[in-house]
């Protein structure tokens, strides 16, 4: 077996493998440790020695017992006489896919999101404490507190190992889906630092919400976050220069478009809108759609996006929706139009100096012909992002008027 | 998010801070470092040599020219800084309060995100 397979085939026993012991042992806490160290035990063996017959019952038996040591010496630490802890190496692995319950766990409501994405990425994803630490551009012992602080945080709110049932349930979803999606933000654009891409935290979001999706292939919340990510995804390569520099979608090279994910997240989208019940990622997935559909950013259909974030705005009203309807309105109604949109954004506390409220308004001068407004907007706007390759856009777009004017 | 706190000193307000004062700033950086550490947090924190010690580089015509420092004529100095990782500047402002720093008149506690950065994490 190829190492990228040998992680593949980890990345999926992981919690199936620690949902077992759980239910088994009790204590989710103790319980991820030792199945984060079997994963890192078969990351270095398997290569090595090959896979073995039984993946899942290796990995079984190596957590059961780094488990029962570790109860053995929390034992002996307390100084208990008596500790019957007997050894159980499994035989019988049951059959039911815990991971299901283990990501529903690791999306605790108590946890803050960095903690719920760390947790979920280690307990579901399989990755090692140090991967999701590189990924996050932190160390490692900082990554490892933050997870094993969350763990504790998960048992203090005294959560049983099942799933939520009823109204808890469906918010508990919406929690899980939107970490798959701050997951596959963090990959698809770096909010901080000169890397846009993490391509590792896309692929790794996009394959846990696709399992979310097989589990629960009626919800149209989750057909609509996966087909937002590919066809999101989609646009990849035709997003940066060779040098690393931001291209916009109306500038993209759409060849570089990847078609096989863009058919896919379509047929998604229209499974999805077929459904009784509309919510957001529907509706992004629905406007990505659009954007997908159109060969030229000329023929992109704005009336139907203007339309889409208008019903976006009216089921889940945030700024940031109204920002981007004033964009499509501009392109419908004019530069003009899509200015007097944004104004009413400037009362907005969350908006305030935002960068993207100052580049959009930019973008909309610089239509309407106010090229010193446009300049000047362009150039605070670079000043308030905290992404570099977004910043070197904006100076950019600036140095373009200034040299023009 | 990650976001630098720097503290600005100023050697003449910390003179004059009585011994049990100084101690109460040595203990409070201490419990902060033991919070972050806990709340896996930290990244990595530095204190720096008087600035009195610091020395001023410059390269003229190809030579370089080194005076001593510090390079700012300022009351207030860099001291030290802690690198963090945390949810959003809200709650960087919130940890930057729990510095003692922040309860001395004539100190500076300064929080910027970080925009850029390389290098071994593991330090």
């Amino acid at each position: 077996m190829t190492a990228p397979a040998i992680e593949g085939l980890l990345r999926e026993l992981t919690p199936q493998v620690l949902g077992a012991l759980v239910r088994r042992h009790g204590q989710f806490e103790g319980c991820e440790d030792a199945v984060q160290e079997a994963v890192l035990a078969a990351t270095v063996q398997w290569p090595a020695e090959g896979v073995p017959d039984n993946p899942r019952g290796w990995l079984m038996t190596v957590a059961s017992r780094r488990l029962i040591d570790q109860m053995r010496s929390d034992h002996a630490r307390r100084e208990r006489e008596s500790a019957t802890v007997t050894e159980v190496v499994p035989e019988d692995i049951p059959d039911t896919d815990d991971t299901f319950v283990v990501l529903f766990l690791c999306c605790h409501p108590t946890l803050t999101a960095a903690s719920q994405i760390a947790l979920t990425l280690r307990a579901v994803g399989g990755l090692t404490t140090a991967e999701i630490a590189r990924a996050f551009l932190v160390p490692e012992a900082t990554m490892g507190a933050r997870i094993s602080r969350a763990k504790q945080r998960i048992k203090a709110a005294g959560s049983s190992f099942s799933l939520p049932v009823g109204a808890e349930r469906e918010e508990r979803l919406r929690v899980v889906l939107h970490v798959l999606y701050l997951i596959f933000n963090e990959g698809y654009t770096a909010s901080s630092g000169s890397e846009l891409h993490r391509a590792d935290l896309a692929h790794e979001a996009i394959r846990l919400t696709r399992m979310v999706h097989a589990q629960l292939p009626e919800d149209g919340e989750v057909t609509g976050l996966l087909a937002l990510m590919l066809l999101t995804d989609a646009r990849r390569e035709a997003r940066t220069t060779a040098a690393g520099g931001l291209v916009p979608l109306d500038e993209q090279d759409r060849t570089k478009w990847d078609r096989g994910l863009i058919d896919e997240g379509m047929e998604l989208v229209k499974a999805s809108l077929a459904g009784p019940a509309l919510g957001p990622y529907q509706l992004q997935a629905a406007i990505a759609a659009t954007h997908a559909d159109a060969a030229t950013a000329e023929e992109t259909n704005w009336p139907q996006v203007h339309a889409l974030y208008l019903i976006l705005e009216r089921i889940a009203p945030n700024p940031m929706v109204t920002l981007n309807r004033a964009i499509a309105l501009a392109e419908t109604e004019g530069p003009s139009a899509g200015l007097a949109l944004l104004s009413t954004l400037d009362g907005d506390e969350r908006m305030a100096g935002h960068h993207r409220l100052l580049s959009v308004r930019a973008h909309l001068l610089e239509k309407t012909g106010d090229m010193a407004g446009a300049y000047e907007h362009y150039r605070r706007a670079a000043k308030a992002t905290a992404s570099i390759a977004e910043q070197r856009y904006l100076e950019s777009r600036a140095g373009r008027l200034s040299s023009s004017g | 998010m990650k976001f630098l706190i720097s503290l600005h000193i100023n050697p003449a307000v910390l003179d004059a801070l009585t011994e049990e004062e100084k101690a109460a700033i040595g203990d409070g950086h201490g419990k902060f470092i033991e919070e972050l550490k806990r709340s896996g947090e930290l990244i990595l924190t530095q204190a720096l040599v008087d600035p009195s010690q610091a020395a001023v580089v410059s390269v003229r015509n190809g030579q370089p020219v080194v005076t001593d420092g510090p390079f700012l004529e300022s009351k207030e100095y860099l001291g030290g800084f802690y690198l963090i990782d945390c949810e959003n500047k809200e709650r960087a402002i919130e940890l930057a309060t729990q510095i003692p720093d922040t309860r001395i008149e004539g100190l500076g506690v300064e929080v910027r995100q970080v925009m850029f950065a390389d290098g071994q994490l593991e330090a």
